[in-house]
């Protein structure tokens, strides 16, 4: 009976899709589906072991190693970190996606979450400035930010909807550059993956990114960058399932063992 | 059974319905008269109809060759098919990044392109139309194919046996016969392109008038301005709804509506 194999083949695939969901997730990936994790935890009432941390892209070495130390301190906690643009992560929260922890790249997305009631008292745990990227071996030979405006370079910015782009909007401003970008992304690891690759010749990144990126880009300091300073809010939700680990997550984030991972990958105090 | 294909339909239909009803109706004019809503209109519909163009172009003969590949061997018809129907299941991202790789500055054809002429490909308008027609021209060569299969071969047979050549086999009696066909190909692929998202971000950049598409404007928008991203977004809803109730019974051939 055909009609039956359908129904069959279907609710196995329904199955197969539910329990493929409920699976823990690997913390580190992006595409990790955290919404599907708290619904797997207990029921509620009895508050969660896994937090689920919404992260700006540009936190993501920094958050990997700060969530695999606190797991090593805490066995019963588990961390799932998805990362993303901040402005689209917020976005994401007010929509109803459930999140212990969100760490924005800005003061304006967070501001946003506070202003729907989600969440009161965020605190600065961190600082960033803009760098210059470019590729290995600088082959366009870019010495500074005036070089973002030779139209026969190849450049990409963050666009000016997401901090890393309002960040660099104001840089080139305050240094009264006219930028001649080529493409303008949507996170600020989408222009760094382009002048890691070598499709671009330069790109506005914060300085932690350049660390991050390891030997495939080089970084420059530019001029006037210390004076456009992105500060990092972290908060713990107030209807969060896993209050009592996220509580202490963003404690230890903001501790002093935190501090220090952050320092090392580029961050500055707050 | 029925619960099940309610449930399967609600899927499909309410995140849409979602959509309209949270649609900014009264700002929708303004929304849509925005010079960035507009600059992002007329790059999709130029791009969309010019990778309609080259599908058209390329995809015809591709699906004539595969109608006729019915009498190859198991192994490389069986390749053909998968070439042709791989951009179909993959993910854009992934076109996108090949596309990259193959054509970008230090690409494998990229590279040679740039040393050679100093021609570069990514963040062009031309790199939107290039993935545009890959995710799309899959579209084109099955509705094609399958008209093919479906028309009478005794007519060719006959005009040849008339003494006509084969281009004029083609052109005269065969063309004319799978027009339908290449005609909902053709507005399939047309409806393929003008949602290509992926790819395009991946491969050709997102810069205003250049080659941010109206997807990409909205997906952007989505983080600073919700209720641009949702008019963006209906604008993509309605064109989508247009096309195919304009397709009609011609979807794709073997499935009448």
């Amino acid at each position: 009976m055909p009609r039956h194999v359908v129904a069959i083949a279907l609710a196995t695939l329904l199955g197969v899709t539910v329990t493929a969901c409920a699976s823990p997730s690997d913390g580190g990936s992006p595409g990790a589906s955290p919404s599907a994790e708290v619904g797997s935890t207990t029921p509620a009432g009895v508050d969660a072991t896994t937090v689920t941390v919404f992260a700006a892209a540009s936190l993501t070495d920094a958050f990997d190693e700060l969530a695999s130390r606190f797991e090593l301190e805490h066995p019963s906690a588990d961390i799932v970190i998805n990362y993303g643009g901040s402005a689209a992560l917020a976005r994401q929260v007010v929509e109803g996606a459930p999140a212990d922890v969100f760490a924005s790249a800005a003061e304006e997305p967070m501001q946003a979450l506070v202003d729907a009631g989600l969440a009161a008292g965020p605190v600065v745990f961190a600082t960033n400035t803009m760098q210059l990227v470019v590729p290995a071996g600088n082959p366009a030979g870019v010495a500074g930010l005036d070089d973002l405006g030779r139209p026969e370079l190849t450049v990409a910015l963050c666009d000016e909807s997401v901090p890393c782009g309002a960040a660099s909007a104001e840089l080139l401003e305050r240094q009264s550059v006219t930028a001649a970008p080529d493409t303008l992304e949507s996170d600020v690891r989408a222009v760094l993956t382009k002048v890691s690759l070598g499709e671009v010749d330069a790109g506005l990144v914060y300085r932690t990114d350049v660390l991050a990126a390891g030997d495939a880009v080089e970084g420059i300091e530019v001029t006037g960058a210390a004076s456009v300073v992105n500060r990092y809010p972290i908060i713990v939700l107030t209807d969060a399932a896993a209050a009592r680990f996220a509580n202490e997550f963003v404690e230890f984030v903001a501790g002093a063992e935190g501090r220090a991972v952050m320092a090392e990958a580029g961050f500055g105090a707050p | 059974m029925i619960a099940l294909a309610g449930l399967g339909l609600a899927l499909l239909v309410l995140p849409l319905a979602g959509l309209v009803v949270r649609a900014p109706w009264a700002e929708l004019p303004e929304l849509l008269a925005r010079r960035s809503v507009l600059e992002a209109l007329l790059l999709s519909f130029g791009t969309a109809l010019a990778s309609t163009a080259v599908c058209l172009v390329l995809g015809v003969p591709l699906a004539a060759v595969l109608a006729r590949a019915a009498d190859w061997p198991t192994v490389p018809r069986r390749l053909l098919r998968a070439a042709v129907t791989v951009p179909l299941v993959l993910p854009p991202v992934v076109g996108g990044i090949a596309l990259l790789l193959l054509l970008g500055r230090r690409g494998l054809i990229g590279a040679v392109l740039d040393d050679w002429f100093g021609v570069t490909v990514p963040f062009t308008t031309g790199a939107v139309v290039l993935a545009q027609v890959f995710v799309a021209l899959p579209f084109l060569v099955f509705a094609v194919e399958g008209a093919l299969r479906s028309t009478d071969r005794r007519t060719e047979l006959a005009a040849a046996t008339l003494g006509a050549s084969r281009w004029q086999v083609f052109r005269f009696v065969t063309l004319p016969l799978v027009a339908p066909g290449v005609a909902a190909g053709a507005v399939l692929c047309f409806s393929r392109a003008l949602g290509e998202f992926g790819a395009t971000i991946t491969f050709a950049g997102s810069l205003p008038g250049v080659t941010r598409t109206l997807p990409i404007a909205s997906y952007l928008a989505m983080q600073s301005d919700p209720d641009e991203a949702i008019a963006l977004a209906l604008l993509l809803l309605a064109v989508s709804i247009g096309v195919l109730l304009g397709l009609r019974d011609r979807w794709l051939p073997g499935v009448r509506g």
